[in-house]
């Protein structure tokens, strides 16, 4: 089975998200990696270490911003000249994108966010969340062409020793391909990318105001984790709208997910319940949280909350 | 400007999910349907705004059966112009997409807009391959949206922050929250929607690319292990050498 897997790099570096896809691709068979737009030399030799022996670069910076319409045409025209038959992309911004379309071009089935490897006993069957978490689904792709994008989190990334052959390729691509025009982009200073994070710390309305927000913020630092909030909070704008989890705001799987003065809506359910580890801080004990938690701790987040950066900070101090 | 805006009916949020048939099918005893609610709230009335400020028609799309009108109703309830309806039963997205991209091809539409997933099949799929098939531009994930002429100014959502774009129309955009406020139909709205034009137009012959084989829920996480609130090291201890988070 020959796969194609697009690594997705951002000022040069490859993305987490694109080394999760470049070793998922790697533990599915016979994986080459695609890389567009520039990119630092070393981190394409890099990608052999998850598993691919061969890394493909289509060097043109015109494809340092992503415009699904180009981005489509580069990876079906490289995907054709290596027979590829499954494309694998990551399920982010990009993959939400660009794979749709792909689909769309190479008559391609398309299972977007899968969270498991493909089984192949019975022809080729993709497992993705469905029903905003509270389902599975199982997706027969039936065409001879495939294309997968995976959640992010859902496959971990091991580095071995190894090195990729790096090939530079070109693809014609004409201005008439180019319909997005990039005029600027503003992103968070510092911290880790909330889609990205595998550790996440998130607070609701109970912290009463965004002043109070200083303690969760400690809480990240500690725990070298992303900050996030539930739907209210974004809404008043205590904290800015690409921190909002739920059903109409970012969906993520972390490793590690600790909710403090959130009541575990449906909404917000939605948007956290594929988390492989639920803690709850909540002074109602009836907060329906709990019951899709792991670890709960019913008390007052104003007092629970430094104690327990303590005795992180002091866990953090003994493992180092 | 001559504004498209898809549709899908998905199952009400907060409905209990249940599997039938051996677990191959989607249990639909007691669900209450409604429009998915990124194509009502954020897409539809964007498409309603650019048609205040710019003049212009909006015209809804859903594929779907005879079950599916009560939505569409809704839609038009909101404010749009007319909709119609691809008498056809959704296969999967690319199918629907395909119905879609047959249907909207010689219409001349400036902007077709959907919502970013449907809540059901959680997929983003739609609109990508609306746009492929249109083979149009597609900006997903869209947080705002402004049109002067010919030109489109957005914001899309990037990891770890936004982008502004520029695109010329036609295109395709999937929005998301921040593009509009949600509105609820008033009594003139519903009354005015009953005698508007819904079009009901056969299939196009489309195979679909993929097909569900079966479902499945999620494992229950048990029982919460609760912590007393004057021991928080406990839960240091146990999400280091227990959950192996930390």
């Amino acid at each position: 089975m020959s796969i194609l897997v697009y690594a997705e790099s951002f000022e040069g570096k490859i993305k987490k998200q694109g080394k999760e896809a470049v070793a998922y691709a790697a533990a599915m068979g016979d994986a080459t990696a695609l890389v567009l737009g520039t990119a630092d030399e070393s981190e394409l030799s890099a990608l052999g270490k998850l598993g691919v022996s061969k890394v493909l670069h289509v060097n043109d910076e015109r494809l340092n911003a992503q415009d699904s319409k180009a981005y489509t045409k580069a990876i079906a025209e490289v995907a054709n000249q290596i027979n590829a038959e499954v494309i694998v992309m990551s399920f982010n911004s990009t993959g939400k994108a660009v794979a749709p379309r792909l689909s769309a071009r190479l008559k391609a089935g398309l299972v977007s966010g899968a969270s498991d490897l493909p089984d192949t006993s019975d022809g080729f069957v993709v497992k993705k969340g469905s029903f905003s978490g509270k389902g599975f689904a199982f997706y027969k792709i039936t065409t001879d062409k495939k294309i997968i994008t995976i959640n992010p989190n859902s496959f971990p990334v091991k580095e071995e020793e190894g090195s990729a052959s790096v090939e530079a390729v070109s693809v014609d691509l004409a201005d008439s391909d180019f319909g997005i025009k990039v005029v600027s982009r503003d992103l968070v200073k510092g911290g880790i990318p909330l889609p990205e994070a595998e550790l996440v710390v998130s607070a609701g309305r109970g912290l009463k105001g965004p002043e109070n927000w200083g303690m969760i913020e400690e809480m990240a630092e500690i725990l070298g984790a992303a900050t996030a909030c539930s739907r209210p909070v974004s809404d008043v704008d205590w904290r800015p709208h690409h921190e909002h989890v739920g059903q109409t705001g970012i969906t993520i799987s972390p490793n590690l997910y600790i909710a403090v003065a959130i009541s575990g809506a449906i909404q917000h359910l939605a948007g956290v319940s594929s988390s492989k580890t639920i803690v709850v801080i909540n002074n109602d004990s009836e907060a329906p949280f709990f019951k899709h938690a792991d670890y709960g701790i019913v008390g007052d987040a104003f007092e629970v909350v430094p104690k327990l950066n303590e005795a992180l900070k002091k866990f953090k101090e003994s493992n180092n | 400007m001559k504004l498209l805006v898809c549709v899908s009916k998905v199952p009400d949020t907060t409905t209990k999910i249940n599997f039938t048939d051996n677990d191959t099918k989607f249990n639909t005893d007691g669900v209450q349907w409604i429009m998915n609610p990124t194509d009502e709230w954020y897409a539809l009335v964007k498409a309603m705004e650019l048609k205040e400020k710019n003049g212009g028609t909006v015209t809804v799309v859903n594929v779907g059966n005879g079950e599916n009108d009560p939505i569409i109703r809704k839609a038009l309830a909101i404010g749009a112009d007319d909709a119609v309806r691809i008498d056809a039963e959704e296969k999967d997205s690319f199918y629907v997409a395909a119905q879609i991209a047959e249907f909207a091809k010689d219409k001349g539409y400036d902007l077709i807009l959907t919502g970013k997933e449907t809540i059901n099949y959680n997929g983003f799929n739609v609109g990508g391959m609306l746009a492929e098939l249109l083979d149009q531009p597609f900006v997903t994930l869209a947080t705002s949206l402004e049109v002067e002429g010919e030109k489109a100014t957005l914001t899309r959502e990037i990891e770890g922050g936004e982008e502004k774009l520029e695109v010329n129309l036609p295109f395709v955009v999937s929005a998301q929250k921040g593009m509009a406020e949600a509105r609820i139909p008033n009594m003139r709205g519903i009354m005015a929607a009953r005698k508007k034009p819904l079009e009901v137009i056969p299939a196009a012959d489309v195979e679909a690319l993929t097909e569900v084989k079966s479902y499945d829920k999620p494992k229950g996480r048990g029982e919460v292990t609760l912590i007393d609130p004057e021991n928080v090291e406990e839960l240091v201890d146990k999400l280091h050498n227990e959950a192996k988070a930390i």
